[in-house]
């Protein structure tokens, strides 16, 4: 009977919301850690402004968790200060859109300092916060800014999509003794996933740079990050009742691109097509189909490879504008019959 | 009698046992004479512990004469020291200038402050010592003459792309970093040389650096506004995006409890930047260890401070920040003001600011002649009148505490220092190819970066 126990014990998985999971992230490198502060706006008293930093004040008090005042690049730039004084800062932006009051900071003080001092310099910092379109709050409050951190030598810029890469992506983004963009998402803090027995663990990690293959399949390859992921795989339950089988690749990374995963899968699938959020022009999608037509996946492309992206304008407010403005299931489908021509 | 010597007075000895007239004389022509007599071989100091009769006059303002009724063959014209004997008690000659002929400290009247939402002052009187003054003395010769080698450098096209000069401002960075500790940090804006070498940068690696070589401290990767050493942050090459960076140092400081501080630099141009603001804000409220310093050099690139700002009281722009403005040409003043701010830091009352008013002779940088927008006359002015470097020089003088002789010597020992360092500067290699991709990433296994072309894979260590 004990050993009965013992191996539900084992397998015991829980389901933990992505809000939690990153909750769970930043406690576990608090305690073990105690360079590891966090600062932002309302992440103390207020919780957090989306409830990602719930408790922790009351648990490390004001030393470790800090109320800033409304200013972006004043704090941003404080971060990246206390970074290079030895601290590792973890610094939240209420939401990506307010860092480009900051980039400044997080470009040429935080990315390129380790580079300009030939290595006397390092940056240990963390920018994270929601990145991309929310529900309702419009174009100034809804822009992707993936392409645009990713698009910098020095940075690297993390996409967790569920509970599980939240948590093990977060936790590699703190220790690491880099400048890492954490790109979360509104809409799926509130989602719960299964957290395995190996991702409750207090030294679980996932590395950077490697994407992960959430389902495997043979006809054509859908990569994504965030919540497209999810998106692509419901796309691929609805394609696979018509005998398609997609393999759905989670980025995890952004930079450093996984081209690797990218180009196996490719090379198995013969069809591409990547789903992303944001705004076509220079994007992350463009990123990858330019990489496949410079390697050698290129050969076993049967189709041009293809980008679904969200729709070349800024964000409208009204539901039906809005929902038109971002790739939907019903667009992912289209666009694999397409490629595949069916 | 034995001969005391004290503080001040000078013993001449006659080299025939004549007596010499005993003179008062003001102490500033009272060394010239005695040196002028003395190139001619006809006197020598004489520091005796016994054996001789003098009659010593002692005047309080002035340096006194003695009169000694028996000589030795003691002299020499030329610096040596001799070994006497024979007089009872162990007798030393030294030479025309020995150490114990300066006055080894003084006490200097310095200006008043301006201040702003503090009750006092920094001291209005300053102690320099010689071993000080000398010091000063040769880091501001050395800064002074690094910045004028890099001048000519870029003239001959060695060293391209930015340069911004820091000579005329050397009393601020020497003034400030002897007010501090070594273990406290700096962060200043790409005006950075001075500081570079302040910190603990040696000149050779700061001009390899400005020529691009692979001896240079940042392996020639930076260049001249992105040089860094130990508790020194640069070096940056964004207008005021330092300060929010050194509040955030501050804060480290104050949250790892090591007492340390940051003196946070920017110029009068930046003061205007939207982020100092809210650093001002930030450090208040959260009391960080910091002192803001603005070097006010009365120009923002080509554009005066009239013309750039509303007030352009500096130190009272921190509003709710205590401030200063100091005299940033008297290095003096700018050390007492440094270490009355540290004070203020370290006791935990929060961050402080302080205005320099200094001057650059150099334009903004090597392409701005810096005299479309000011006057030659106006920079003459300033060289001949406030020149920290010949301030600081007439006052040792002035005081006995140096000779020109001694001074000169530095300048040449300077001379030499820098010569050596544009050598190395000159002809030690560029950075090895390989070395392109490096540097990305801190403590990160080696990895693979694009080159110009799909088929140039890059290797990039850490």
């Amino acid at each position: 009977l004990a050993m009965l126990a013992n191996l539900e014990m084992s397998i015991c998985r829980v389901r933990v919301t992505v809000r939690d999971a990153l909750n769970q992230a930043m406690d576990e490198e608090l305690e073990r850690d105690e360079r590891v502060f966090l600062l932002g706006e309302e992440v103390a008293q207020y919780d957090g402004a989306y409830k990602v930093s719930r408790g922790l004040w009351k648990k490390y008090g004001d030393k470790r968790i800090i109320d800033t005042p409304i200013s972006e690049m004043g704090f941003a730039g404080i971060a990246v200060g206390a970074a290079m004084a030895g601290l590792r800062p973890i610094c939240e932006f209420m939401t990506f859109n307010f860092s480009m009051q900051a980039i400044d900071q997080v470009i040429n003080s935080a990315a390129k300092t380790y580079y300009m001092s030939a290595g006397l310099q390092p940056v240990p910092i963390v920018f994270r916060g929601p990145n991309g379109a929310s529900a309702g709050v419009a174009a100034q409050h809804s822009q992707c800014f993936a392409a645009w951190y990713s698009h910098c030598p020095g940075l690297k810029v993390l996409s967790p999509w569920s509970a599980e890469d939240a948590k093990g992506l977060l936790k590699s983004a703190i220790r690491d003794d880099n400048p890492v963009v954490v790109l979360e998402n509104e809409l799926m803090y509130g989602v719960a996933f299964e957290l395995s027995d190996e991702a409750q663990s207090k030294d679980f990690v996932i590395p950077i740079g490697k994407a992960k293959i959430e389902r495997p399949g043979n006809h054509v390859t859908l990569v994504a990050h965030s919540r497209m992921v999810g998106f692509c795989l419901d796309a691929a339950a609805v394609l696979a009742k018509e005998g398609v089988e997609c393999e759905v690749i989670n980025l995890r990374t952004i930079r450093p691109l996984d081209t690797d995963t990218i180009e196996a899968s490719i090379m198995k699938t013969n069809h591409l097509i990547s789903v992303e959020g944001g705004w076509p022009q220079f994007g992350v999608g463009a990123e990858i189909c330019a990489r496949i037509m410079e390697g050698p996946a290129f050969n076993y492309l049967d189709a041009p490879a293809i980008r679904v992206t969200g729709v070349d304008i800024p964000m409208p407010y009204a539901k039906i504008l809005e929902d038109n403005s971002v790739p939907q299931i019903k667009d992912i489908i289209f666009s694999v019959k397409k490629t595949l021509n069916m | 009698m034995s001969l005391k010597h004290p503080t001040g007075l000078i013993s001449l000895v006659s080299q025939s046992n004549q007596s010499v007239i005993c003179v008062t004389l003001n102490s500033i022509v009272l060394v010239q004479v005695v040196r002028l007599v003395c190139r001619y071989g006809l006197v020598c100091f004489h520091v005796s512990s016994g054996g001789y009769k003098c009659v010593c006059v002692c005047v309080c303002v002035c340096v006194c004469v003695c009169v000694c009724a028996r000589a030795r063959a003691l002299f020499s014209a030329a610096g040596q020291k001799v070994r006497g004997g024979g007089m009872g008690g162990s007798r030393v000659v030294v030479a025309s200038r020995t150490y114990a002929d300066f006055t080894p400290q003084a006490t200097f009247d310095i200006k008043k402050c301006d201040l702003h939402k503090l009750e006092e002052g920094p001291p209005l009187q300053a102690v320099l010592t010689r071993e000080e003054g000398l010091q000063y003395y040769r880091t501001m010769q050395v800064m002074r003459r690094m910045e004028l080698k890099a001048d000519q450098l870029y003239k001959q096209k060695i060293i391209r792309g930015f340069c911004h000069l820091y000579d005329g401002q050397e009393a601020c960075a020497v003034g400030i970093e002897s007010g501090i500790n070594r273990t406290d940090h700096l962060i200043t804006a790409y005006r950075a040389h001075g500081y570079t070498l302040t910190r603990g940068g040696t000149v050779r690696e700061i001009m390899a650096e400005l020529t691009g070589r692979r001896g240079g401290i940042a392996k020639g990767k930076g260049g001249s506004m992105h040089m860094y050493a130990k508790h020194f942050y640069g070096g940056n090459g964004i207008v005021g995006a330092q300060v929010p960076l050194g509040a955030g140092v501050a804060l480290a400081c104050k949250y790892q409890g090591k007492n340390e501080l940051c003196v946070c630099l920017y110029g009068d141009g930046a003061a205007n930047q939207g982020q100092i603001f809210e650093t001002y804000n930030m450090a208040a409220l959260w009391k960080l260890p910091c002192i803001f310093i603005c070097e006010n050099n009365k120009y923002g690139m080509g554009t005066s401070v009239e013309r750039a700002a509303a007030s352009t009281d500096y130190y009272k722009r921190g509003d709710f920040i205590p401030g200063l403005r100091v005299d940033g040409m008297d290095i003096l003043c700018v050390r007492e003001a440094t270490k009355f701010a540290a004070e203020h830091c370290r006791s935990g009352k929060g961050p402080i600011l302080m205005e320099l008013q200094t001057y650059r002779y150099h334009g903004h940088s090597m392409s701005d002649p810096g005299i479309s927008y000011r006057t030659r006359e106006e920079i003459q002015e300033v060289r001949s009148k406030s020149d920290p470097i010949s301030l600081l020089k007439d006052r040792m003088i002035s005081n006995n505490m140096a000779s020109v002789e001694e001074l000169k010597e530095i300048d040449v020992e300077v001379r030499k220092e820098i010569e050596d360092a544009a050598q190395f500067a000159t002809t030690d290699p560029e950075p090895p190819l390989e070395d392109l991709c490096n540097h990305i990433f801190s403590n990160e296994p080696p990895m693979e970066v694009r080159g110009t072309n799909p088929w140039a894979k890059l290797k990039s260590i850490s």
